[in-house]
């Protein structure tokens, strides 16, 4: 079976799905194609999960530009979607002279990138503001809208918003070649050929592959692998806001954050891999961030790790991210997105959509409206969940029947999430949507349970998702 | 809704001490339990070998489960399952349903919240993230509750008791057990218990050995185990092990999130809350028994330790709110100031449990549960005396016990009326014979 479509998007990460939802948003017919059988499951399921200021990029670059306008787009965004999102700000801790020499730097950089509100904190301050901060600490810097947010919720939030206006999902579908035809691509996947007019690459971590099937050779992908550390939730207290290391050239370093879901994560390692597939953590990974959380927050040192994992960034030689869109060939190349997506990402869809249709893509307005925003099932810590609503229970109890034990998780939400719009393909997909298993007994009480609700009503789901893409 | 006793899970302690409670007399006792059946463990651990010392006979875990449940009902016990606890203070507990979210208000609470395995993650054990990894608890629950068939070759990580449990449940679901493998240089079960598996299902004990790595393999679109790098501690040499299933067994820790959030206490040794002699929390009225304060004892013993907690906090119901400090949330100071003495555990031991020993009330401290502490050691001794010290005193020596790493060892309480109730902590140590 061929799928046509005016646009077809390469890539079901925060960037594609944001891009399909902007493109949603205007009279036209798209597809959006992954080669895994869920939206999200690279890049962006497995980071820091902070939503940046962008107050540490390079000035005058794409990245900071589209990042300091992203950020505040997905802020909005968020609130109105139901993305848990927390403000917690952020100290960007030194803990040698030149780090602290390195500090009026820092705070000009982000000036020079339009953000104003940093400030310097003395090394009292920092103790005050956070006890838990290990010795040594000599100054630092506060960035008060720092903000952790939902790394999962984020592209699903995008997909269900461009799912319902009418964009086809052809997920586990990997795109093996391209050919033109006539003023057509018709691009050959795992699961059927797909024909667009116009095809936009966000292929995340495959983008340079794709870029070459349409001619391309500008760049190639060099996945960078980062390894994190999730605590107990019951170190949550250690810590107030995001504590972030003094940057080097190579990287923004290890830092310890909260988590929208109420634990602590230490990491990102930095390790530049072959094998753009290789998620594994390594002993020496996890040791140098044990050690480093040690230092940073020696409270960490004894509670329960409840989560080891570690993703790959799309770092290209290139420093800034690599966006073009040739009209001529009706190509958009959305890459070297690096480890900025998450915040960039509304930025970078309208900029790309923008782009877009300066090269000739007809942006008309939908007869029916701009699409609704979807109002995703709140995961986070910050809000009420299900479990902590009275009304909701006493409307239907199965939102007062917890399964998942350690993350309060209802019979009520995982029936939601099996029949969502875009539902999950795997107990993964259900872990993203729910956090069912995601806790510190990491499914001692409750996997058995979960996967049976899962086989029970997942099956339907995952015939929906891998199933005859529907055509609007 | 006020009860007289709030029970905060419905394993074999707190099924036992609900039970006691109303043998007792206590009027009304609330007992709840976050799954949708009681029994705790139990349930879904098929093998034989409960029941020993509370029921005095031996049955499988799902009978001894449902004994112990159909105790508890027929002495008047109330039940409420699927109910979780998300919350306690003082003598107030919020209670999650179906039935919608409840406070409880109790004269004295218990915590029996039990104990889990820790999963690969705690473990850092670093790699893929494959299916096909998890705990004997989510093993037995597939198998045992589920039905799940579990085909191909497995290993199990640990050779403690639990350890060869997961064997034979893997053995009954249809795996291959390639072996169980340790760090230790001998396993940890009983003799009877290793010959019995290694002769009936031939499984090796591979001692000596640690899980350097999780391998996974891309199964049509899944993430599968592909098998574990195994390496000898004492040379460094490694070697793969290809395999479907591993299981984390055993390296138990207390579920203790309710005791933490409520501001108990908590001790070093077993993560759990510091209990004294009388299974008393640092808050008066609130009580802790069963694996929530030694993970992890066998379900009969758990079952005691319940008992023994019941008839304290029937004797802090009767003392009243006089009692010094008595009855949740009215403690002022509470025992645990002043009033108590703790118990420490130094290396090779682990935990001792209880760990604190109450000296406020002017009479001699109450006797632990079975009259005796028990305590975890991290090596294996051949033979070692346990000696109490306080301060520089010797206060009491043991006789000879052999000392093995996820087995008990047991101290008398004898020396209790010794303990200088203002001569600070004492210490029990492992020392030569």
């Amino acid at each position: 079976m061929t799928l046509r479509a005016d646009v077809a998007i390469v890539g079901a990460g925060v960037v594609g799905t944001a891009i399909a939802r902007t493109l949603a948003g205007y009279a036209l017919d798209c597809v959006l194609v992954d080669a895994a059988g869920d939206v999200g499951t690279g890049t962006s399921k497995a980071n820091t999960a902070i939503l940046h200021t962008g107050f540490d990029a390079k000035p005058g670059s794409l990245e900071s530009r589209l990042l300091t306008r992203g950020s505040a787009l997905l802020r909005e965004y968020a609130a109105a979607a139901g993305i848990p999102v927390e403000r917690t700000g952020a100290l960007l801790v030194a803990w040698t002279p030149e780090q602290v020499a390195a500090l009026p730097g820092i705070a000009e950089n982000a000036r020079r990138n339009g953000y104003t509100a940093v400030r310097p904190c003395a090394a009292a301050e920092l103790y005050a503001r956070e006890p838990g901060l290990g010795p040594g600490v000599l100054g630092g810097l506060e960035i008060p809208d720092e903000s952790i947010i939902c790394p999962w919720t984020t592209p699903l939030a995008f997909a269900t918003e461009a799912a319902g206006a009418g964009v086809r999902l052809v997920l586990g579908a990997s795109v093996t070649g391209v050919v033109a035809a006539g003023d057509e691509y018709e691009l050959s996947t795992s699961r059927g050929a797909v024909r667009a007019r116009w095809v936009v690459n966000a292929a995340g971590l495959g983008s340079d592959i794709v870029d070459r099937m349409f001619g391309g050779d500008g760049f190639t992908i060099r996945p960078r692998r980062g390894e994190l550390i999730v605590f107990d939730k019951l170190a949550r207290t250690l810590l107030r806001c995001i504590l972030l290391p003094v940057p080097t050239a190579r990287t923004k370093g290890v830092l310890v954050a909260p988590t929208v879901y109420g634990n602590v994560l230490l990491g990102p390692t930095a390790q530049d891999v072959a094998d753009r597939s290789d998620t594994a953590t390594t002993a020496e990974g996890l040791g140098s961030l044990t050690a480093a959380g040690r230092r940073i927050l020696p409270g960490l040192a004894g509670e329960e790790v409840t989560a080891t994992y570690a993703g790959l960034r799309a770092a290209t030689e290139h420093s800034d991210y690599v966006i073009s869109v040739d009209g001529r060939r009706r190509y958009a190349c959305v890459a070297g997105i690096r480890s900025t997506g998450l915040s960039a990402s509304l930025g970078i869809a309208e900029h790309v959509v923008g782009l877009l249709g300066e090269a000739g893509l007809p942006l008309r307005a939908r007869p029916d409206g701009l699409p609704r925003l979807p109002s995703m099932p709140y995961i986070g810590e910050a809000g009420r969940r299900p479990y902590q609503d009275a009304e909701r229970i006493a409307a239907d109890p199965a939102y007062g029947q917890i399964v998942c034990h350690c993350e309060r998780v209802t019979r009520g939400e995982i029936r939601d999430a099996l029949a969502s719009p875009v539902p999950p393909a795997d107990l993964g997909g259900l872990r993203r949507r729910t956090r069912a298993m995601n806790g510190r007994c990491q499914g001692f009480f409750c996997a058995a349970t979960v996967s049976r609700l899962f086989a029970a009503g997942g099956a339907s789901a995952v015939r929906q998702v891998l199933g005859e893409a529907r055509r609007r | 809704m006020n009860v007289d006793v709030v029970v905060i899970g419905a394993g074999p302690a707190g099924l036992s001490a609900a039970a006691e409670l109303r043998r007792l007399g206590v009027g009304s006792v609330l007992v709840a339990d976050r799954e949708a059946e009681a029994g705790g463990i139990p349930r879904h651990s098929w093998h034989t070998g409960y029941g020993l010392r509370d029921r005095h006979r031996i049955m499988t875990g799902p009978a001894y489960a449902r004994a112990l449940c159909d105790a508890a009902v027929a002495a008047g016990v109330s039940l409420r399952l699927g109910t979780t606890v998300t919350s306690m203070s003082g003598g107030e507990a919020t209670l999650v349903s179906g039935r919608g979210v409840e406070t409880v208000h109790a004269g004295a609470v218990l915590l029996a919240t039990g104990c889990r395995e820790r999963p690969r993650a705690a473990r850092l054990i670093p790699g893929d993230r494959p299916a096909g990894v998890m705990t004997t608890g989510e093993l037995q629950q597939r198998v045992y509750l589920g039905g799940e068939r579990i085909p191909g070759r497995a290993l199990v990580v640990g050779a403690e008791h639990v350890s060869f449990s997961a064997a034979v449940t893997l053995a009954h679901a249809g795996a291959r057990v390639v072996a169980l493998v340790t760090e230790q240089e001998r396993q940890q079960s009983y003799a009877a218990f290793r010959a019995g598996a290694a002769l009936r299902w031939r499984v090796p004990v591979w001692t000596s050995t640690a899980v350097r790595r999780v391998a996974g393999r891309r199964v049509a679109g899944c993430d599968r185990l592909a098998g574990v790098s195994v390496a000898d501690v004492r040379t460094g040499a490694e070697r793969f092990v290809p395999c479907d299933t591993v299981v984390f067994s055993g390296d138990w820790i207390p579920d203790h999130e309710l005791a933490r959030l409520a501001g108990l206490a908590m001790d070093p040794g077993t993560l759990g809350p510091a209990v004294d002699t009388t299974l008393e929390t640092s808050e008066a009225g609130v009580f802790a028994a069963g694996n929530l304060v030694h993970a992890a004892e066998t379900a009969d013993i758990a079952a005691l330790s319940g008992r023994h907690a019941a008839r304290h906090i029937v004797a802090a119901l009767r003392a009243g709110p006089s009692r010094a400090g008595s009855g949740p949330g009215r403690a002022g100071s509470g025992p645990a100031g002043a009033g108590r003495v703790p118990v420490r555990a130094e290396a090779p031991l682990r935990w001792i449990s209880p760990n604190a020993i109450g000296v406020a009330a002017c009479q001699p401290a109450a006797s632990p549960p079975l009259g005796r502490f028990v305590l975890r050691s991290g090596e294996f001794r051949r033979l070692a005396r346990l000696e109490v010290r306080q301060g520089g005193r010797v206060v009491a020596r043991s006789r000879p016990v052999r000392l093995i790493p996820g087995r008990p060892a047991h101290l008398g309480a004898g020396w209790l009326s010794l303990v200088d109730p203002a001569g600070g902590p004492v210490c029990v140590s492992a020392v030569g014979v």
